[in-house]
């Protein structure tokens, strides 16, 4: 395994936690869109806002993450990537802006109709990333995206019906995440009702997620052959993992356990990010550029090292203290300044 | 043929593209310096808080890091743009040097995150952590907006004066990390900005807290809420003085294309006259006051120092708009002079009396300084950018050649514009709201930026919701 094969494992380690921490934010934001307005959905969307408010700031960096360890060792790649796929991921930037500031402002709306408004751009939005990114995933996987400058058609690229398959799979999947996450959230907060709400909710998502997982692999057979015949065999036990994985939070959520849905639900998730991943290798994009061609020079790739060890070092605990203290209802709001107390 | 179409193509898109970069990174920049300075302010006043035992002072740290949470919110959203378009707009530029500036991003996303991480675990924290517990979680928040500064502004530096790579057939194969990190521009540009966002924030914040004291609210409250970030800039403001002076020398040195741009020298030569405004022409300069010789007084503590004329280089290699960018030059120098008269004014009455000067005119100067500072800020962007034009990478990759083949830049750009414009309006009506609801119910009992809600607990008969 080569220096530029480490970078990519770090690269597809920090879409893998965006997928799942930023994610199941996204898919937050799907089902406090879909609760309904006025009093039906505000209990629901309550729990969303609460459940998110101190954790989707630094949620939302590993994609800043990604960009980087993308552009940085992988530069090729990254221009091919966004000056092809320039539609899409203009789109996906443009939910990433809205939702920051529908969140940033529905807790701050002075009157019933902006907070309204700010709930609703919040939710639209949440759709948007996720399933223009998933398109984007398409059409990487499926060959789409040739190297350099807008080589690829800037259209057909992203809309076709891999991309539309995979997009879709992913404003599921974050939703599926989110909703399994906001049963225990619910539980943390005490609240039955919710819980059984998100419950129900979590399998409806899981059997979907299933459902389009399967109608993906279908088309992938006969528009991306080379990843098809991998996933199919290489990187089998993967798929199988996320099968288990997957069938067994849908059991587990089904009996209504208290324990092992979020793990199983995060490694259905991984194990089919990594399925992807180890049906891609070694190709960067498929078929056309591979890892050790578009690897940057060998002290780039020393440095995007060392930059991960310190990151691992100084960020990972950071962040296992803020879940840690967000769990433990250490950093919550509450009444008034304690100064005046 | 084809090869002139396809770069006909990539053209028509530099336009756009330029002003795209140049409105999002002009919005950035002031939420970006808000994210550096204020939180230091915000800690500030919760150490006097906690230290005095000051009910004003804590009162204020609260409600600055609830107005710290929403600039920031907004501020990582804007930035994230901005790294989708160093793809989505210079893919190029990317994609051929990603790899050497890279690093100070990764460096940068380190930053970054313990920024976010921390900003939360502060804005949270208020009622549960121990009071010095939850003080110094802030403190991280301080570092790191030094060194993402640091991390981002030296990428910019690097565009200014790049090195500490090899290029291969167009291909970069050998980097120095130390001297990409440590390149040229740093020393000078990376101070200037830094100072640039404590000096800005220190007046913007001020300047609210004078509005409120000319309309009759001259509590001790508002009155900590104009010293704290006042002091702040205050100290910041001479000293951005000399390092800005320096980093002008130094240009003319670096990069004298620049130099001359923004000081309107056409012609090699010594003795140059110092203007301050007027127009630009290749004749020379047209109005303005003019200063003999103390243009080349000021880049070599001589009147006779030769200071390269634009007229050295082919007129493709000049740089764009030169009566913008002296104008703009001009503009950022003459604010920082006379908010210097500000500082000393402050400085001279607190030394003498421990107070702040009486008349309303000095909060008057104060409510105006706020904007005045955005207003330097923007000037100083339009500076460095538009005077390394026409190159992105200064005499190695020109803007041109580093824009996307994409089409459709008119379509995002306008998009852009409209949705900043709102976000821009959405945010200040949000800051004018939280301000007045602080004014109507003192009492820190309303809803909070972002989000933290008190759980939904069970409702009685709710019965399942679902």
């Amino acid at each position: 395994m080569s220096k530029a094969d480490v970078v990519a494992g770090i690269m597809l380690t920090g879409a893998t936690l965006y997928a799942v921490f930023g994610g199941a934010d996204f898919g937050a934001g799907f089902w406090s869109l879909v609760a309904g307005g006025g009093e039906r959905g505000k209990r629901p969307r309550e729990l969303v806002g609460w459940a998110i408010g101190p954790v989707w700031e630094a949620n939302h960096v590993w994609l800043i993450f990604v960009l980087v360890v993308l552009w940085t060792a992988f530069s090729d790649a990254f221009a091919a990537i966004f000056s092809t796929l320039f539609i899409p991921l203009s789109l996906a930037a443009l939910g990433i802006v809205l939702r920051g500031a529908g969140f940033a402002f529905q807790g701050t709306a002075r009157r019933l109709r902006g907070r309204v408004a700010a709930q609703r751009l919040f939710g639209i939005s949440s759709l948007l990333t996720p399933f223009f990114m998933g398109t984007v995933v398409g059409a990487i996987a499926s060959g789409r995206v040739p190297v350099g400058n807008a080589q690829g058609d800037e259209i057909t690229s992203w809309l076709n019906p891999l991309s539309l398959v995979v997009g879709a799979l992913f404003v599921t999947t974050s939703a599926y995440l989110a909703a399994v996450f906001l049963v225990s959230e619910a539980r943390r907060a005490g609240a039955a009702d919710l819980e059984r709400y998100f419950t129900s909710r979590a399998i409806v998502a899981a059997l979907a997620a299933g459902a389009l997982a399967t109608a993906g692999l279908i088309v992938l057979h006969s528009d991306a052959r080379y990843l098809y015949d991998r996933l199919t065999s290489e990187a089998l036990p993967l798929v199988l993992v996320s099968v288990v994985c997957g069938a067994g939070a849908l059991v587990l959520l089904y009996r209504r356990s208290t324990r092992g849905t979020r793990p199983l639900a995060v490694g259905a998730v991984v194990a089919v990010l990594w399925g992807w991943g180890v049906a891609q290798f070694p190709y960067l994009l498929p078929e056309t550029l591979t890892i050790s061609q578009g690897a940057a020079p060998s002290d780039t790739l020393t440095m995007v090292l060392i930059v991960f060890g310190i990151a691992v070092v100084l960020v990972l605990p950071a962040l296992a203290l803020l879940y840690t203290l967000a769990q433990r209802d250490m950093v919550t709001e509450g009444e008034g300044p304690r100064a005046s107390a | 043929m084809l090869a002139d179409v396809a770069s006909f193509a990539a053209s028509s898109q530099l336009a756009p593209a330029r002003s795209q970069m140049a409105f999002t990174l002009g919005f950035h920049i002031i939420l970006a310096s808000l994210g550096v300075a204020f939180p230091a302010f915000m800690l500030i006043a919760n150490y006097r808080g906690l230290r005095r035992n000051d009910p004003d002072a804590m009162l204020l740290a609260r409600r600055w890091s609830k107005v710290a949470a929403v600039t920031f919110a907004v501020g990582a959203v804007t930035g994230t743009v901005l790294s989708f378009e160093f793809g989505l707009l210079w893919p190029e530029f990317t994609g051929t040097f990603g790899g050497v500036f890279g690093i100070l991003f990764g460096i940068e996303g380190i930053f970054f995150f313990l920024e976010a991480i921390f900003i939360a675990i502060y804005i949270f924290g208020w009622d549960r952590l121990a009071p010095w517990a939850h003080f110094w979680s802030g403190v991280p928040v301080v570092i790191s907006g030094f060194g993402g500064a640091f991390s981002v502004v030296a990428v910019n530096s690097w565009m200014n004066q790049p090195g500490g790579y090899t290029l291969t057939n167009g291909k970069v194969t050998d980097i120095d990390p130390l001297k990409v990190i440590f390149n040229g521009a740093v020393p000078y540009e990376v101070p200037h900005m830094i100072l640039a966002a404590y000096l800005v924030s220190g007046f913007l914040v001020a300047s609210v807290y004078a509005v409120g004291m000319l309309r009759g609210r001259r509590d001790r409250y508002h009155r900590l809420g104009l010293l704290i970030p006042l002091t702040v800039a205050c100290i910041a403001t001479p000293i951005q003085f000399a390092v800005g002076d320096t980093a002008a020398r130094s240009i003319a040195d670096d990069q004298p294309i620049k130099f001359a741009g923004m000081e309107c020298v056409q012609e090699t030569h010594s003795d140059v006259t110092e203007y301050i405004y007027g127009r630009c022409t290749s004749d020379g300069v047209k109005g303005g006051i003019g200063i003999p010789g103390f243009d080349s007084f000021l880049v070599g503590w001589s009147t006779s120092t030769e200071v390269t004329g634009l007229d050295s280089v082919p007129p493709d290699d000049r740089p764009p708009a030169n009566t913008m960018l002296h104008w703009a030059f001009d503009t950022m120098v003459g604010i920082c002079s006379v908010l210097i008269l500000l500082a000393i004014w402050f400085g001279f009455v607190w030394w003498r009396r421990r107070d702040i000067p009486k008349t309303k005119w000095f909060l008057r100067a104060v409510a105006v300084s706020g904007i005045a500072g955005i207003v330097a800020l923007e000037c100083g962007w339009i500076v460095t950018e538009v005077g390394r034009q026409p190159w992105i990478v200064y005499n190695v990759m020109r803007t041109e050649d580093a824009v996307t083949g994409a089409s459709g830049v008119w379509v995002t750009f306008s998009l852009v514009l409209a949705l900043y414009a709102v976000l821009g309006t959405v945010l200040v009506i949000t800051l004018r709201t939280m301000a007045a609801r602080w004014r109507e119910a003192p009492a820190e009992d309303q809803p909070v930026p972002y989000g933290p809600q008190r759980p939904p607990v069970e409702e009685v008969g709710s019965g399942g919701a679902g």
